[in-house]
Formats: structure tokens, sequence, C-alpha cells
């Protein structure tokens, strides 16, 4: 390789092509990003707990637009929509799968770069303009965007319903276009990075289930994420340009509008298409990166390996066809109803043999306790959590009355949320050194996966039953029905853990930051891993690999192999005479 | 600026926390095996206190939920609630148990080595085949009460009503003596005819426009739903029914009240629930609250979604055609 072209600040730190500078951008702006979302929802909880009351929070941070410190109904609205939007799309989308697929994909399968390290810069690059977009419609005369993440048209459309479906629609809008450009440009490049670049010797049998996870992720987001390209684009159509695609007989503020033969529906289906696969694209690599890290921390191969890729398969398809069940009561016909409860309910399948295949894997193990060991085994306990009230709204019956209640919000957080924010974690406390040189500080990472762990049970846990006491979602407050008084202590609670959870964050800043620059120094190998990264030199290389790539021999998981002294064999080792490769 | 100081104490907090490290060993990164003792006991002991405050919840919760179902097709929704959720917890209450267990029982010690336990097709084949068994049971029920409740195809003399949503309120009508809905659109929308009902059509002069919901027990009533804004969801928990009403369309659900509402008033979940609520409400000095069956819009639709509500009246079919041939109809009004 002839990387050793002049860097200058620019190139290196900036406009870098190098995939390991780009995954730490990514990471990054996802951080700063979450800290905005994250705080929203301690901002509405705030009014849900106690509403209509005045803090000086809400005045300190909403000013003007929130005089004397009670929050409004339509900045309610808004800030649970740009909540949602942040953390699925902002942090969980590319701050996730961003990071790691960055990160690890050429470290992991023995590639000197990216595909194309242009492609990679310009998504980052695409990622960081669409933030900055989301972050300046939050300041917006009429208010940002408000109807709800999924913002369902006619809501969305039309600024006569609702202040924020003016301006902040319109750059809500832009800002998503720009973010699925980034999105795609990214995916393809992972693709082909997967299928191409991979060394001697790494068979897609051998390769190390993150990069199985990221490759099916890249592959459900290329699927996905067009289809909600041009739902955003009709959408935008709708809204400047007098075209009918969602829209039909309207009649708001005392006077009828042109509209007519669109349909609302379509928009569901359309956004569906992709809002459904987003909650693998989300989940997948957090679960990539589960594996890897209880595999390693429990001193075990992972369990089932072929059978782990089956269940990634089988999700990845299933998730393409199951979107429906969002729409169970949107007004489709109800023979559909019934194929995508089929569908929906197969996926537990897949689901359950992954989650018995942790922990098998943890059975009889070593379990070596470091905090991305910890955030792994949490997110294999919310993940069940989570994952078990899904054959509740899969099954249509059953999700006609809990559809859209508290019940559903307490379900995905878990699943999707929760688990996806602590498969993120456990990957920057697992890949820290591998970023930047150094560790982490291991006493904080432990309190900070035990205050996250019991705030997220504490504010999940008891919000099912809010739901099932009927309680419907994006209430700005329930006093207006006495029916749900007897919730208001609920809520309160459930404020608390959150408040804590919010608070228990900035331990795991306060340790991220200064152990870029002050952590100790990391070893090559400090978690005594057999994966290819591993092997790269502490300090950064441009090629990762200072001389040649090495050649793989075995597949990732040779931990504790009878018949080799250490309780790890890395994948460069070759296998012995007479050894059989698992 | 008090956000900046807000901004500037985060930043104190994190610098002390920072400052807490050095009283920790630094050096120490990676797990030690004391590390590993003391963690796997906090996954024990956390376990524990996890299933404490799983069947706290259970318990202390149940009150808070809705009572039986009003409506006669909610029964089946009832039924499979049960099996679902028992089935759920068995599930949940087994498989947290093995994750807290074994990380309890199986924390690192010193140079144990584990087990290279890497396949066994029968173990997979066990949890492969035990959910897709279970799953079929609940697939085929889900989908046979599914289809109970959305058939509607062999109904004989059913109510026909029509739910009407804007921002931010709700509207009926019935069809009245010719069972019949008379056209409506939007574009008709004047003055008092606030539902654009058409009155060029001969179904609609004997339609009757009413605010507050009345339906008779024991008669199967079918809802068809219309909105004239944005999206909203009529959402009639007591009797397990929810249905989007979609402008541009016209949507329907159906159901058979079971109960009156006096005779819901006067059931044992309900007068639970009630007094639960009353406590709270006279502790904070407000009215006693009386059961009622509610409409609520549950799609956000706007700033005031969250106080959009209808209330339902349930009565005995003779005190309902009452109720009905007192209220004026379609011609009666806009004349």
């Amino acid at each position: 390789m002839s990387d050793h072209h002049k860097e200058t600040f620019i190139t290196k730190y900036v406009f870098s092509y190098d995939h390991k500078m780009i995954s730490k951008q990514f990471l990054v702006t996802g951080i700063f990003m979450g800290i905005i979302g994250v705080f929203m929802s301690m901002l509405f909880r705030l009014q849900i707990a106690w509403p209509e009351q005045s803090f000086g929070l809400i005045e300190a941070f909403l000013g003007k637009h929130q005089e004397g410190g009670v929050m409004s109904p339509d900045m309610y609205l808004a800030l649970v929509t740009i909540h949602g939007t942040i953390m699925v799309f902002f942090v969980l989308t590319a701050g996730l799968s961003g990071t790691f697929s960055n990160l690890l994909i050429p470290l992991q399968i023995g590639a000197r770069d990216m595909a194309s390290g242009f492609m990679n810069m310009l998504s980052y690059w695409m990622f960081f303009i669409s933030s900055i977009i989301m972050v300046i419609s939050l300041f917006v005369e009429a208010g940002p965007a408000a109807a709800g993440w999924t913002i369902y048209p006619p809501l969305s459309a039309l600024p006569q319903a609702m202040g924020g479906s003016g301006m902040g629609m319109t750059l809500w809008l832009v800002s998503m276009a720009i973010f699925i450009a980034s999105s795609l440009i990214g995916s393809l490049n992972y693709i082909v990075t997967v299928l191409n670049l991979r060394t001697k010797g790494m068979k897609m049998t051998r390769l190390p289930l993150t990069i199985w996870a990221f490759f099916i992720t890249a592959i459900i987001g290329v699927v996905s994420f067009p289809v909600l390209l041009s739902a955003a684009l009709l959408l935008i159509f709708d809204r400047s340009f007098g075209t009918s695609f969602y829209l039909s007989d309207i009649f708001i503020q005392g006077e009828v509008l042109h509209y007519e033969g669109g349909s609302p529906v379509l928009f569901e289906h359309l956004f569906w298409f992709l809002g459904h696969p987003e909650v693998y694209i989300v989940l997948l690599p957090a679960l990539g990166i589960t594996s890897e890290i209880i595999a390693t921390n429990s001193r075990k191969p992972i369990f089932g390996y072929r059978a782990m890729i089956g269940s990634i398969l089988a999700i990845a398809f299933l998730s393409t066809i199951v979107w429906g069940h969002h729409m169970f009561v949107s007004g489709m016909n109800p023979f559909l109803g019934s194929v995508f409860t089929f569908t929906t309910l197969l996926i537990a399948i897949p689901s359950a043999v992954k989650a018995f295949n942790y922990i098998t894997t943890l059975w009889k193990g070593n379990l070596q306790m470091n905090p991305a060991m910890l955030f792994s085994i949490g997110l294999v306990s919310t993940f069940v959590s989570g994952g078990l009230t899904g054959l509740v709204l899969g099954d249509s019956a059953l999700d006609i009355n809990v559809h859209d209640t508290y019940f559903v919000i307490a379900h995905f957080h878990l699943v999707m949320g929760v688990s996806a924010i602590l498969g993120m974690f456990a990957g920057v406390y697992h890949w820290f050194p591998k970023m930047y040189g150094r560790m982490m500080n291991k006493s904080l990472g432990y309190v900070h996966f035990w205050g996250t762990l019991i705030a997220a049970y504490g504010v999940f846990f008891p919000m099912h039953f809010i739901g099932l006491a009927g309680l419907p979602r994006r209430y700005y407050t329930n006093t207006a029905f006495p029916l749900f008084d007897d919730l208001a202590d609920v809520n309160v609670v459930i404020t608390c853990f959150a408040i804590f959870g919010g608070i228990v964050q900035i331990v795991f800043l306060a340790n991220f930051f200064f152990s870029i620059y002050r952590g100790k120094r990391a070893e090559m190998n400090p978690w005594r891993s057999t994966t290819l990264e591993w092997t790269t030199p502490v300090e950064h290389v441009h090629g990762n690999w200072p001389g040649e790539i090495p050649e793989v021999t075995r597949w990732a998981y040779d931990y504790s192999k009878p018949g080799y002294e250490e309780d790890f064999v890395p994948q460069t080792v070759p296998l012995k005479p007479g050894e059989e490769e698992s | 600026m008090v956000a900046l100081f807000y901004i500037l104490i985060a930043i104190a907090i994190a610098t002390g926390i920072w400052q807490l490290t050095s009283i920790f060993k630094l050096k120490d990164v990676v797990a030690s095996e004391k590390d590993n003792n003391l963690q796997g006991i906090l996954f024990g002991i956390f376990g524990i206190f996890f299933y404490i405050g799983m069947i706290y919840c259970l318990v202390q919760y149940n009150s808070l939920l809705l009572p039986e179902s009003a409506s006669v097709e909610g029964e089946h929704y009832d039924n499979l609630y049960m099996i679902t959720m028992v089935l759920i917890l068995v599930v949940q209450f087994i498989v947290q148990f093995l994750i807290f267990f074994f990380t309890y029982k199986y924390r690192g010690v010193g140079n144990r080595k584990a087990l290279f336990y890497a396949d066994s097709h029968k173990l997979e084949l066990i949890w492969t085949v035990t959910p897709a068994v279970v799953l079929t049971v609940l697939i085929m029920y889900g989908l046979w009460a599914w289809n109970n409740v959305m058939d509607v195809s062999e109904v004989e003399d059913p109510l026909v009503v029509e739910v009407y949503a804007k921002q931010f309120s709700w509207e009926a009508r019935y069809a009245g003596n010719d069972g019949q809905l008379g056209r409506a659109n939007v574009r008709n929308i004047k003055g008092i005819n606030t539902m654009g009902v058409d009155m060029t059509d001969k179904n609609s002069s004997d339609d009757v426009h009413v605010r507050e919901l009345h339906l008779p027990k024991g008669r199967k009533v079918i809802f068809k739903f219309r909105s004239q804004d944005v999206i909203h969801s009529a959402y009639m928990p007591h009797f397990r029914a929810q249905m989007n009403c979609v402008p541009g369309m016209v949507t329907q659900f159906a159901f058979t009240p079971k109960f009156t509402t006096e005779e819901m008033r006067a059931n044992e979940e309900t007068i639970t629930k009630v007094e639960g609520i009353n406590k709270i409400r006279k502790e904070k000095g407000e009215d006693p609250y009386e059961f009622d069956y509610l409409l609520l819009c549950n799609k956000i639709c706007g700033s005031s979604h969250y106080n959009m509500q209808m209330k339902i009246v349930v009565e005995e079919e003779a005190d309902f055609n009452k109720w009905v041939s007192q209220q004026k109809t379609m011609s009666e009004l806009i004349k």
C-alpha cells in the first residue's frame, strides 16, 4: 500500500477517507444528537408527571415559547416528535450502525479500508448536514414538526392543522431526505466491502456475527429506505405543489380544500414499509455486537453460529413483509390484517432462537464482567422482556385495544430502544480501545450500567399497565379524563426513573470524553479476543495493518478450545494437523 | 442564559465524576476476578429485585386495568388476552431467571476453562419447534377472533351509526327508520349541517344527528367512521373497539354492547376502580367521578388531541328507541 501521502488537519480529522476516523465522527455526532433526544424526553416526562406545572428547566430551555415554564400542548407534541425522530434515525441508525459498521467491517474482514473511502466520507457529511437541519428546525417560528415521528398526513401536510406542519415539517422532510441519501450511500459501501474485500481465508462462514449483522442490516436499509424517500417526496408534492397523493375531502378551518382522490393509508403503507424494517436496522447491529461481546467475555464460542446467521436472515426477510401490523386499525382490508398477523408472529421464532442461543452461550462459561459484557447481558434481558409483549401487539385481534396506547410505548422502547442503546454502549466500551487507543474506566462503566438498567426497567415496566388501562399515547395530559386519574402516581414514578436514567448518562459522557484524552493506554488485545481487529496496532495507521494483511484460517469463535493452552485462538492461527474447524 | 447555567452544572457534575475516578484505580480497566465476583453477585441480586418489582406491579397495578369487556365480541378478546398474557409471563419468568442465574453462577473464576460447546442441533430444534407450535395455536385463535369481530357480512338487523371526527370533537349520525345513512361529503358542510350530509339523497332526511352516543344493549352496532380533516382514531376501550377515522374514506367496526351504563357501574371491577379514582380526587378536592363509557381520540390529531372525547350511553333497547325518537331528524333540523 502506498498510502503515505501527506495528511493535513483537514484531510485527517474533517474530510477524512479513513473508516476509523469516519466511525468516530459518526459516534460523536450520534452522542451529541442522543443528548438532545434524551433531554427532550426528560422535559416531556416532567409535563406528563406534573401536568401544566411551571418548571424553571422548561422555561430555561424552551425560552419565550414557553413563558412561565408551563409546557404548551404544541410544544409537547413537538418534543415527542423530535425525540422519536432523533432517537430512531440519528442515534440508533446513524450513530449505532454508522459507527460500528464503519469501524468493524474493514477491521474484522481484513480490509485496508472501505470499498470507497470517498463515498464513506460523503455518507458522514450528508448525515452531518441532515443533523444540522434537524437541529435548526427546532428554532423556527411556528415550532418544529409535531405530527409524531410517523408524520401521518393530513396532519403533517396541512399547516392549518397544526403549527408544526409549516416550516418545521418542511425542514424535517429535507433533513430526512438527506439522511436517507446518506444512509443509502453508507449501506451500499458496506455491502460491497463485505462481499469483495474479505482477506484470504475469510469465507462468509468465518465472518464474525457482527459483520453478518451489519451486512444484512445494510441490505435491509437499501431495500426499504428508498421507499421512505418516495413517501417523503410525494408528501412534499402534496404540501407544496397541490397534488393529492395522500389527501382527499378535507374541510379545515371553515374551508373545503381542493384535494380529491388521495388516501392517507397509502402513506401509512409506504412509511411502514421502511418503518418496520427500520426496527431491525436499529436492532440487528446491536444483536451482532452482543453476539461478539458475549462470546468473548464468556470465553466460549457463540452457541449455534449457523443458527444465528439463519435467524438474522429469517428476521431480515420477515421484516420486509410485516409492516401492516402497524396498521391493523387503519381501515385497511381486514384480510390483510390476517396476513400480517401471521407473518408478524413468525418473527418470534428466529427471535427466540437468538435469545436461547445467547443464554446457552452464558451457560458453563467463565464470564468476564467487563462493562461491555454487562451491557450485553442487559440487552438480552430487555430484548426478551420487550419482545414477548410483541405477541400481544402482533396479533391483530389483541392489537385493537392496545394500539397506540402506552403499552406500545413500553413494548418498543424495551425491545428496540433500550436494547439497541445497551448494545451501542456495549460496543463503545468494547471497541473504545480500538477507536482511541485508550481504555475507558471500568468502575464508572459499572455505575453507568446499573443506573441505566434500573432506570430502563423502572420507566418501561410500569408503563405496560398504563397502556392496559387504556391511556392513549401522545396525550399532553390525561387530566381531561377522570377515568385516568389513578394513573397519575404511576406516571410520577416513571418520570423519576426517567430523570435518574438521564442523569446517569452524565457518568458515561464524563468517562467517554475524559478517557479519550486521559484513559489508560490500551494494549493490542485487551479483551483477549480472536477477531482480526485486535491484530492491528494500537496507534492507527492508514491501511490498518502496517505489513501484509493477515490470512484467516478458522472461524471467529475458538474460545476455550480443547487442545490449546490459551483460552482463545485468534483467527490467524493455522489449524493444527488433524484439528477440525468448528 | 439560564439554559447555559444548567449546562454548566452538568459539566461540573461530569468533572466531579471524573475526579472520583482517581479514587478508583484508574489503571484497572479490565475486569479482575474481584469484579467478576462482585458483578456476578450484583446480577443475582438485581434478578431478585427484578422479580419482586414485576410481581409488585402485577399485583399493585391490577386494579388500574380496564374492567371486563362491555361488548359481546370483547369476550374473545379478553380470553385471548388472558391466554397470551399467561404465556408471556411464564416465558418471561423462566427466561429472565436463566439469564440472571447463569450470569451469577458462571461469573468468571481464575483459570477455570469454559466449556467448548458450539452447537447442538437437538437443542436448537427444540427451541425452534416449541415456539412454532405455541405460535400456531396463538395465530389460529387470534385469526378466528379477528375475523369474528371484523366480519359483519351476516349481521341481521344491525344498528348503523356514523361516527364523525374533526379537530377536536366527535359527532354522530343514526340512519333513522330506513336503516340507510344518507350520502355525505365535506363539500356539503354548511351552517348547521356540520357533517356534510347530502340533503338531495332521499336516505338523508330521516337521519338523526347527535353529539352524544347512545347504544342499545344486545343489538349489533355497525359503526361507520369518517373524518373531515386529519386522521383520528375512535377508541372505545371498554368495548375493546378501535378504528381510525380517515379523511376521504369510510372505515367500519362493529360490536354488540353487553352491559348498560348502569350495569357497568354496578360491576365489581368498575366499583373498585372508581373507588380508587375517587380517593385520589377527594385528596385533590375534586368532584367525585361517576363511571361512563367513553369514545376517545387515539391518533395524534393536533394540539387538543388529549381532550377529544364523547360520552357513550348504553341503555335497554326500549329506552334507546325512545331517546332516538326524541331527537330531531336531519330534515327537521335543517328546515
